[in-house]
């Protein structure tokens, strides 16, 4: 077990625990840059974990920090996306410009959301997202002249300062960057102020309220910077994606990104990262399975028969090849998740650390959860 | 001057008169406390005073101003600050970041700022940190400094507790019953801790508590209430003593 040896107040206010964390990080930045030299062939995946890497990022700072729930944040990354795509084809403008306006627009619309979520907690407040949600997928369908309606609208490949991003590698980087500058300035708001004034609302509203926390103001910003985050990763997906349409942008999306958050871990932003992998390699992993699963179970049977193995072959192969069993998977592994590790993939990753740090000596019942009465009597 | 004046305090809950008609003064650098039965009234009139209810009718004075229609967030900023009943402690925060939220009513920084961490906002973090160090040497915190709130025993959230409001640097302080869930010893302790902020720090202190040991041993001033209903006010001796006090806990 390290113990951290404090001499100034200087070495709690780091982005990283200290000097051990941060080389560690040093290694994983550049093995994500030499990502691309090693596995070329899935830097498509990549990109995409990345883009909901942000997603989750966003999604972190309003649920898991903040405790404001929402299920409706697709449509975050929708008005992202088409207010991107809108800018730089239809109005000519550069493409960062393009960005700039997908965050701000974005974060308006969270301002605007927000505002009704001062009254509203918990799952009121869900369902008050979710029928947002619901308002601007339709805004998006009949809104035709800017959106393009259902036919869908095409995205050009990105071109940044002039400089054709379009390629596999060029796009892996480019995302890489916007996911470490969104982490960088996610980092720098938790450690300040605003970002306790977050966590406080979210453990005590009342208590955040007689220390001065002013419920209004810290609410709303949540919501807004929670926005333009997604705004931001909209933009990218429009890229990612290449052809933008209005069903894309559905009730599912936002629920995998809350599913995205929870698996993670909630209130850690490493649990956003962990999250992103797994909500975008799922799919990935799936259809892989798809092919290899039906192989597996008839080597396994054949030694009972030819016939056998070649009837389980059938037998699975109908059965992984059936649509749906791709959100039914989602459902189960959230499932249980919520019911064996509430603390998501992070706390899961905390125990191992845990486990090799104390290694002769650990104790499984350092994480056991106990029941506390103590908050019984709420003021609400 | 008096420092902290409620007039005619009235608080209704539908048909019910919580708080009816209490009225009193408390003097810079004293202890006052509020004593009465289950359901007088008394944690009503704390949530008037901390802002959290509107009063149905009367006025807070607080330094001279008038804070009756002052929003909750505000009044820490003026500087109240108050515990809770029931400990109201942000739980999967560690006590180092309790104590610092204790300090957002001195918030200079703006969103700007804390999004790029400018080296001003580094600079006014120190400042903050500084401060509450000061307050965690004062309530003998140090060990607990990393720990997170969730793992602490009861006692020692009542001390953080109590941390996290004099962070804000109040010059009232409202404490919602300080011993209620201690120890014998550990009430013994709030005593003392009681008298130090209020002789070293200099806050005054209003305080609804039912032990009447620690009562005696630190109030200036009792306020006895009944129904919503102030029935003695004096010394703890002599409140203890009252005939309308003796019948409101005792019956008859």
């Amino acid at each position: 077990m390290r113990f951290i040896f404090k001499t100034s107040y200087v070495q709690d206010l780091g982005i990283f625990r200290d000097g051990v964390q941060r080389n560690w990080y040093v290694v994983l930045f550049f093995g994500m840059l030499a990502l691309p030299l090693l596995i070329p062939a899935y830097l498509v995946d990549m990109s995409l974990v990345f883009i909901y890497g942000l997603c989750g990022l966003s999604l972190m700072v309003l649920a898991g920090y903040t405790g404001l729930v929402s299920l409706g944040h697709a449509a975050f990354l929708g008005i992202g996306a088409y207010t991107h795509v809108y800018a730089i084809h239809d109005l000519g403008l550069p493409w960062i410009v393009g960005v700039a306006l997908a965050c701000v627009v974005t974060g308006i619309s969270g301002v605007l959301v927000g505002l009704p979520a001062l009254r509203m907690t918990g799952v009121y407040l869900s369902i008050a997202t979710l029928a947002f949600a619901l308002i601007i997928q339709e805004v998006l369908t009949r809104w035709e002249h800017v959106t393009g309606g259902l036919k869908g609208k095409p995205v050009d490949k990105p071109v940044v300062f002039g400089l054709y991003l379009g390629g596999d590698a060029a796009f892996y980087f480019l995302c890489l960057a916007f996911l470490i500058a969104g982490i960088w300035l996610t980092g720098n708001l938790l450690r300040a102020p605003t970002g306790r004034a977050w966590v406080a609302i979210r453990d005590s509203e009342i208590a955040a309220q007689s220390m001065g926390v002013n419920l209004a103001v810290y609410k709303t910003s949540a919501f807004a910077y929670s926005a333009a985050l997604m705004g931001a990763a909209g933009a990218l997906f429009a890229h990612k994606i290449g052809f933008l349409a209005p069903d894309i942008f559905t009730v599912l999306l936002s629920i995998q990104f809350l599913l995205m958050v929870v698996v993670g871990g909630l209130g850690s932003l490493h649990g956003a990262f962990f999250g992103a992998v797994f909500v975008a390699l799922l799919p990935v992993a799936i259809s892989q399975a798809r092919d290899l699963v039906p192989v597996w179970a008839s080597t396994l049977v054949s030694p009972f028969g030819k016939s056998a193995g070649s009837a389980t072959f059938l037998a699975v192969d109908q059965f992984v090849k059936k649509p749906g069993l791709e959100p039914g998977l989602f459902g189960l592994i959230l499932v249980l998740f919520i019911l064996f590790e509430p603390l998501g993939i992070y706390g899961r990753w905390r125990k191992i650390q845990l486990y090799f740090s104390t290694f002769p000596l650990y104790k499984r019942a350092t994480f056991r959860r106990q029941k506390a009465y103590m908050r019984s009597e709420r003021l609400r | 001057m008096s420092l902290f004046v409620a007039e005619g305090l009235v608080m209704d809950f539908g048909g019910l008169r919580a708080v009816d008609g209490v009225s009193f003064r408390i003097e810079p650098g004293e202890v006052f406390t509020i004593i009465g039965p289950n359901g007088a009234g008394k944690t009503t009139i704390f949530n008037l005073v901390s802002r959290i209810y509107d009063p149905s009718a009367g006025r807070l004075i607080f330094d001279g101003e008038d804070i009756t229609r002052v929003p909750p967030h505000e009044v820490a900023r003026r500087g109240i600050a108050r515990t809770f009943q029931n400990i109201e402690l942000f739980e999967h925060a560690t006590v180092l970041q309790n104590l610092l939220l204790g300090r957002h009513a001195h918030k200079r920084s703006r969103f700007v700022e804390e999004l790029l961490f400018l080296p001003r906002v580094r600079a006014l973090e120190l400042e903050h940190r500084e401060a509450v160090e000061k307050v965690i040497e004062f309530l003998d915190l140090q060990p607990h400094r990393d720990s997170l709130v969730v793992n602490l025993a009861y006692g020692v959230r009542k001390v953080v507790e109590m941390a996290r409001a004099l962070c804000t640097r109040p010059r009232l302080l409202l404490l919602d019953e300080p011993s209620s869930g201690l120890s014998v010893e550990e009430t013994e302790d709030m005593a003392f801790w009681i008298q130090d902020i209020r002789t070293i720090l200099g806050v005054t202190v209003l305080m609804v508590e039912h032990d009447m040991s620690l009562v005696s041993s630190v109030s200036d001033r009792v306020l006895a209430v009944n129904y919503g209903r102030p029935i003695a006010l004096g010394t703890a001796r002599e409140v203890q003593e009252h005939p309308d006090v003796v019948k409101a806990y005792l019956g008859g």
